[in-house]
């Protein structure tokens, strides 16, 4: 039986969405799927951890902590996980393709020896043979690539794929020890805490302004926007660059590639390279006073108009919305 | 500098010429057709060439442009090289060899480059290229030259003596991880990290005459055959039908807007 090693993340004490439809994704194509989680958080929650997994259909759940792992250190992550998947039989190493998981999963792939297919749309699993596809050129086309052996190392793109009905089975908790030297040591993080919103990267709602937004304390009508939909809130690069917002906010070609269920555009134009970043999202609205705009040639439904106008009617609405249920 | 200083610091950068954003996708049954394509360096590239030219200024030493792939990718390493670096390694494929080949078996030649054409002292590249979009290859010839990494850098400060790093790099949320790092190591640069440089006309003159050497994948002892994953159909997006477009007063749009995402699209 094909064995698969999935990484997951915690935020905020749960499991993350993403990291359960990847367990999905291999599960419900018959592979037998271990979770491995890393640091405190996996430890203070690894109850609910253990019942997140085991509902999507992993039967352990490996939990590593030391007091090395308060931050992410990715020679301890790699050592660790390669041991893990050495001494377990594993054939396939899997995780959702957030940032933590795109700058390590190259890495391991190299140690184990396999091939790598990062942030992946779709893969496909029969037996020993196992194909991806992923998006090239921001999207402009499609690749399928086909692993010519295992082992295999792939990302997943977060919320591309669905996750199962909950089975109420919960995983078995494997305590496995952290190993190897530490060659780079995150000693701190700074900024991005306290910000309730979701990471844009992994966001299922997003709404974001672009120049027209002119000032960054006039994000204030984008965010209360955000809040009442749970969205998260970006920025085009226009806005970035003439400072009215941070780098991070940036959606587009040299900042985050998004891909929510709804992305709602405020004021953006629709340069190619800001469409490079989000064009995947499933409903598009933009709202823009040239109707002209190639945002409207992207978007399933188009408002012309003035975004300081339109966005606080738009959360009246949403509130209203959401109110009635 | 007293003279008595013997520091030297030997820079590769990691270069990638990618196609331009604005290119139209031709596909053929290996992918991209590259003809007619206008290419560049890769973005991202820019702010590892910029790093590796800084930091040979200040330290003294050698800055090294390396990139893999057919003749052509010679343009991206003269821009490079235009910018301030001094030597280049070209990595020689086909472009037929070129589509077999796969993040793997690139990050193994770009590795055994480095080793043969080295030691370096710290090798920069971009963080991801923007034709793939991957961000796998400098953790992969760091992993193959048994280097310490980081990625998405956006701060740099190299160690009084040349043996180690702190570094910011940028994670989800607007959060930035500091990191301490043994020397050498590879490091994979973000936009913020500088301000690259535009190429001088002297500059771009310069680097007509500097030496760019050339590898064989051959003689490095590889070929598509080591590549782990074989590229099996490549396609495009379906095409989107048109959108509506809405027009009336602000709360008109509003509530069209929310009707048609709750009762059409069905995503509130």
């Amino acid at each position: 039986m094909t064995k698969a090693l999935v990484l997951i993340e915690l935020k905020n004490g749960n499991v993350k969405k993403s990291s359960l439809e990847s367990i999905h994704a291999l599960v419900s194509q018959g592979v037998e799927v271990d979770a491995i989680a890393f640091g405190p958080e996996a430890t203070t929650h690894k109850d609910g951890a253990a019942k997140a997994v085991g509902g999507q259909g992993a039967k352990k759940l490996l939990k590593v902590d030391s007091s090395d792992l308060k931050f992410y250190q990715p020679d301890l992550y790699a050592s660790t996980i390669a041991a893990t998947f050495k001494t377990g039989g594993y054939h396939i190493l899997a995780a959702s393709a957030s940032s933590l998981v795109k700058d390590l999963l190259p890495t391991l792939a190299a140690r184990l020896d396999a091939g790598l297919a990062p942030d992946c749309v779709a893969v496909k699993i029969d037996g020993s043979s196992i194909s991806a596809k992923r998006p090239m050129l921001a999207g402009k086309y499609f690749a399928t690539l086909k692993f010519k052996a295992f082992p295999a190392v792939l990302s997943l793109r977060p919320n591309v794929m669905p996750i199962g009905a909950d089975s109420g089975q919960s995983a078995q908790i494997v305590d496995t020890p952290a190993s190897g030297a530490l060659r780079a040591k995150t000693t701190d993080v700074s900024g991005g805490a306290g910000s309730a919103r979701p990471d844009l990267a992994e966001a299922e709602r997003i709404i974001s302004a672009g120049r027209a937004i002119k000032a960054s304390e006039n994000f204030k009508i984008i965010e209360e926007c955000a809040d009442v939909i749970g969205a998260a809130v970006g920025a085009s690069r226009a806005a970035v660059d003439a400072g009215m917002a941070p780098h991070a906010m940036q959606v587009g070609q040299t900042g985050k590639t998004v891909n929510p269920n709804l992305y709602i555009a405020c004021g953006i134009s629709g340069a190619i390279q800001h469409l490079a970043g989000m064009k995947t999202s499933k409903v598009i609205v933009a709202i823009n006073t040239d109707p002209e705009a190639p945002i409207f040639q992207k978007a399933d439904y188009g408002a012309v108009g003035d975004l300081f106008a339109v966005v606080p009617e738009l959360t009246k609405e949403f509130k209203k919305l959401l109110s009635a249920g | 500098m007293n003279g008595l200083d013997w520091s030297f610091m030997k820079i590769a950068v990691l270069v990638k010429q990618t196609p331009d954003t604005e290119t139209k996708a031709n596909l053929g049954a290996q992918g991209l057709e590259s003809a007619g394509l206008k290419f560049i360096l890769n973005p991202y590239d820019e702010f590892a060439v910029e790093e590796a030219i800084q930091l040979r200024d200040k330290l003294k030493g050698e800055a090294v442009v390396v990139s893999l792939g057919p003749d052509r990718v010679v343009d991206a390493m003269r821009t490079a090289l235009a910018m301030g670096c001094d030597t280049g390694i070209h990595v020689k494929v086909s472009e037929e060899e070129l589509k077999k080949l796969d993040l793997f078996v690139v990050a193994k030649a770009l590795a055994a480059a480095l080793k043969q054409k080295g030691p370096f002292d710290l090798i920069l590249a971009g963080k991801q290229a923007i034709d793939d979009d991957a961000l796998a290859v400098p953790q992969m010839v760091a992993e193959f030259l048994e280097l310490p990494r980081a990625t998405v850098v956006t701060k740099l400060e190299i160690g009084s003596d040349s043996k180690s790093a702190k570094l910011r790099r940028a994670v989800d949320g607007g959060a930035e991880e500091i990191i301490e790092i043994q020397l050498p190591a590879v490091l994979a640069a973000h936009k913020g990290l500088n301000t690259p440089r535009y190429a001088s006309l002297p500059g771009i003159m310069k680097a007509k005459q500097k030496k760019v050497e050339v590898l064989e994948l051959s003689a490095l002892g590889l070929s598509a055959n080591d590549a782990k994953v074989t590229y099996e159909k490549f396609e495009l997006p379906p095409e989107k039908a048109p959108g509506k477009i809405f027009k009336g007063s602000p709360q008109e749009l509003a509530q069209q807007i929310v009707q048609h995402l709750r009762n059409e699209a069905k995503v509130i």
